[in-house]
């Protein structure tokens, strides 16, 4: 009779695990991947597949080998997997890919304690560490056979008006050069509304990245300020809608306040629109983000939310009154 | 109009239905009967009887030990057996009156009285010696409540009808049944408190109680009904609070200090039947219910019964099941023997013949900040729970750790499956020692220090 459970309360959850939230991702992820493979073919579907699998591989083998428990079912190293796989060029060389998603899992995310401990987003460190050791194979973008620049590179300040122009409908449906996930806006767009709708996400980060981003670009693009038509092309070019949506809003290495997921925003939109004007490169949405990843620590210190029905502490006249 | 809430709050799977249609049966009470003497906040009761005493249904077992503390009753004739330590519900053990029950139900005399007749004074006398304490789990003795320092200052008499907690449905049925002693109860309260206003705040989940008590204060100049949306916690105190006056309080604070004080509704019955019937807190009203109980129902049941002669009164549990839990499925205990006596607080009997929790596998936290939107007090649950896990009190105390009222929709929307309630409740109960601790050596050094100058 006596044999009953006993533990502290609650005594039942919610459904929601790790897993049921990387699902919902995964299937959010999941209508660019397929805009990603209608654009660019077998290359595209190729390099998500290898990308997933050699994630889930790595991860499982590290963590078979330092004899640690196995958690890829909770599905993070598949969206990472995926995420590389999107923020890739087509024609990358698959041994490159391999070392990315390598670097991702082990040296990003395993190394520092797997999940939950990452300080930076594994897919985006992966693409930046892609970016500088394989330059040329990274930002060499072919669009229907022919090698092209990518719509941001086209509206790069100061670029060849000869490279040619790309109508927003395009930048808006996703038909352009680019990296596998990132152009079509619409597509992400979906994806977007349902991690929303599902509350997987908060809007916070997201309104405060484009938000930033748009205020900046629209009163201060050099040469293009107060240029909807700019603004627009700019919005919809590039890895911003993949960025704002699916990595800064990434748990790990995003605040867990409110006020922190609004300053995080706002800052990596700043840093994008610095990176996007002034850097080197057409793009900088991943480096804006991780290195808003950096901050998150001094950002979650900074924001912790006072609690219900708080009160100032009034220290000084009981002091008084004890003296 | 938006219906009033609170910001946070979680939205568990509710499972009234077992039992929001059961009526109120009579659960016969035992053949021996414990009456613990701790039912309430604060000193434990001191006993008045003693062992081969007779006593009489309604006759004074144990007096107030203290200022905050409870009368209690014996809900039942018969002869005290023993008065000796007795398990209960959460766990623990209490000195507790063992009354041999003689069948006969003779009752002491009552003597009720008429509003009009009674002053403020002889009202909250009527219910201290009722041994009236706050039924909705807390105990905390309703006579001290409704004795605040400033009276006048109190505008909101709020009677908790939100019955929060998933699968309970006694309250429901309490003011579906006991709707005219609920008004009745509550215009006791409000003679105590002249310029305040009375509401029967209740979740929009029962718009039969919401119809049915507004049908009954129709034209009540001082009563309103307030429905509030259904999550939880939201007949918490403070939250409470928050959605009839839009008022916050902290854990330092009463809510009397806001202006308000808050009742629940089985608490409201029991002052009605103390000061107009004139009869002591003897019966209460629970839920015993669960998927491993057969036949789910709501009962008044004598105090002192034990929760297993509540379950084979409910037709006893479905094979066998793992967990039994007093109270809701959100707060309330774990217990490992049903042979105790349900008490003042004691609002449901649990049951669940899997017990999901079990089966859980804890996982490593992803910062997904769920258990921070889910937290009525805006505290960040993850990090008060890694501050506990790693001892760090001065952290957990910075963090505001010392706010949670633990309500547990931290670790009800962790998709880890951490326990983060667990965690956090640990590190509160050692710092709240900890704070006691260095406020007596303070006062003890202050005290050496007075004397001292006064030698010298």
């Amino acid at each position: 009779m006596d044999e009953f459970n006993v533990s502290a309360n609650p005594h039942f959850r919610s459904p929601m695990t790790t897993g049921s939230i990387m699902r919902d991702v995964l299937l959010a992820l999941t209508p660019a991947a397929l805009f990603g493979i209608y654009n660019f073919g077998a290359p595209a579907l190729i390099r998500i597949v290898v990308s997933i699998a050699v994630c889930v591989l790595a991860e499982y083998l590290f963590q078979r080998g330092m004899k640690r428990p196995v958690t890829v079912s909770d599905g993070s190293a598949a969206v990472t997997g995926l995420l590389l796989a999107m923020n890739i060029p087509s024609t990358l060389p698959i041994a490159m890919l391999i070392a990315g998603d390598v670097f991702a899992i082990i040296i990003v995310k395993q190394l520092f304690g797997g999940i939950g401990q990452n300080f930076m987003n594994p897919a985006l460190a992966a693409r930046c560490f892609l970016l500088i050791s394989f330059p040329a194979a990274m930002t060499g973008f072919v669009y229907n056979g022919v090698s092209s620049a990518t719509p941001l590179a086209i509206l790069k300040p100061g670029a060849d008006a000869a490279e040619g122009t790309v109508s927003l409908a395009a930048e808006f449906l996703g038909t352009t050069g680019g990296t596998i996930g990132e152009t079509s806006a619409l597509a992400l767009l979906i994806g977007a509304v349902y991690l929303l709708a599902r509350r997987e996400i908060s809007w916070r980060i997201p309104a405060a990245y484009i938000g930033t981003f748009a205020i900046l670009v629209f009163f201060l693009a050099p040469g293009h300020s107060f240029d909807a038509l700019y603004l627009a092309e700019e919005l919809c070019g590039g890895g911003l809608m993949l960025g704002a949506f699916f990595m800064a809003t990434d748990y790990v290495t995003s605040p867990d306040t409110p006020a922190g997921k609004l300053i995080f925003g706002a800052l990596a939109g700043f840093l994008t629109f610095i990176f996007r004007m002034f850097g080197g490169s057409a793009e900088g949405v991943s480096y804006a983000i991780i290195f808003s990843n950096l901050l998150v620590p001094l950002i979650e210190r900074a924001t912790v939310p006072k609690p219900f029905g708080y009160r100032k502490p009034e220290k000084t006249e009981a002091a008084g009154k004890e003296a | 109009m938006r219906k009033r809430t609170f910001k946070g709050g979680i939205h568990p799977f509710e499972g009234k239905e077992l039992s929001r249609e059961q009526k109120t049966v009579m659960l016969p009470a035992d053949e021996e009967m414990v009456f613990p003497l701790s039912q309430s906040i604060g000193a434990p009761s001191k006993p008045v009887v003693a062992k081969g005493d007779h006593v009489l249904r309604g006759q004074l077992l144990a007096e107030p030990g203290g200022f905050v503390s409870s009368a209690i009753h014996s809900s039942v004739s018969g002869t005290v057996r023993a008065i000796e330590p007795r398990t209960l519900a959460t766990g623990g053990k209490c000195m507790s009156v063992v009354i041999e029950n003689d069948g006969k139900e003779e009752e002491t005399e009552f003597h009720p009285a008429s509003l009009e007749s009674l002053t403020k004074e002889e009202i909250l006398r009527r219910v201290c010696d009722g041994g009236v304490v706050g039924m909705g789990g807390a105990g905390f003795p309703t006579a001290v409540k409704l004795a605040p320092k400033n009276p006048e200052k109190i505008d909101a008499v709020i009677v908790n009808g939100a019955e929060c907690e998933p699968y309970l449905t006694s309250d429901f049925r309490r003011m579906l049944e006991d709707g005219e002693a609920l008004v009745q109860g509550l215009q006791v309260i409000l003679k105590l408190f002249d310029s305040a206003k009375g509401y029967f705040a209740i979740e929009d989940n029962k718009p039969e109680a919401i119809a049915h008590m507004r049908k009954l204060t129709e034209g009540m100049e001082r009563i309103r009904v307030v429905p509030l949306k259904t999550k939880y916690p939201q007949g918490g105190e403070r939250t409470i609070i928050k959605a009839v006056t839009g008022r916050e309080l902290n854990s330092k604070m009463l809510p009397a200090d806001v202006g308000a004080i808050v009742d629940n509704v089985d608490t409201v019955y029991s002052i009605k039947r103390a000061v107009l019937d004139g009869m002591p807190l003897m019966e209460r009203i629970i839920t015993v219910t669960g998927d491993g109980v057969k036949e789910p129902k709501n009962m008044r049941v004598h105090l002192g019964t034990s929760y297993a002669s509540a379950l084979k009164a409910a037709g006893g549990a479905v094979g066998t099941p793992e967990k039994f839990i007093s109270g809701g499925p959100m707060m309330g205990f774990a217990m490992y023997s049903l042979d105790v006596p349900l008490v003042k607080g004691s609002s449901c009997l649990l049951v669940f013949e899997k017990d999901p929790v079990s089966r859980l596998q804890e996982s490593a936290c992803i910062n997904c900040g769920r258990c921070a939107a889910g937290c009525p007090e805006r505290l960040l649950p993850a990090r008060l729970a890694d501050c506990s896990a790693r001892g760090d009190l001065a952290s957990f105390d910075r963090l505001h750790g010392l706010e949670c009222v633990e309500c547990g929709s931290c670790s009800w929307s962790c998709p880890a499956k951490r326990p983060l309630t667990q965690l956090i409740k640990s590190a509160r109960r050692q710092l709240l020692a900890e704070k006691k601790k260095a406020a007596m050596q303070a006062k003890a050094q202050a005290a050496e220090k007075g004397g001292q100058i006064r030698n010298g």
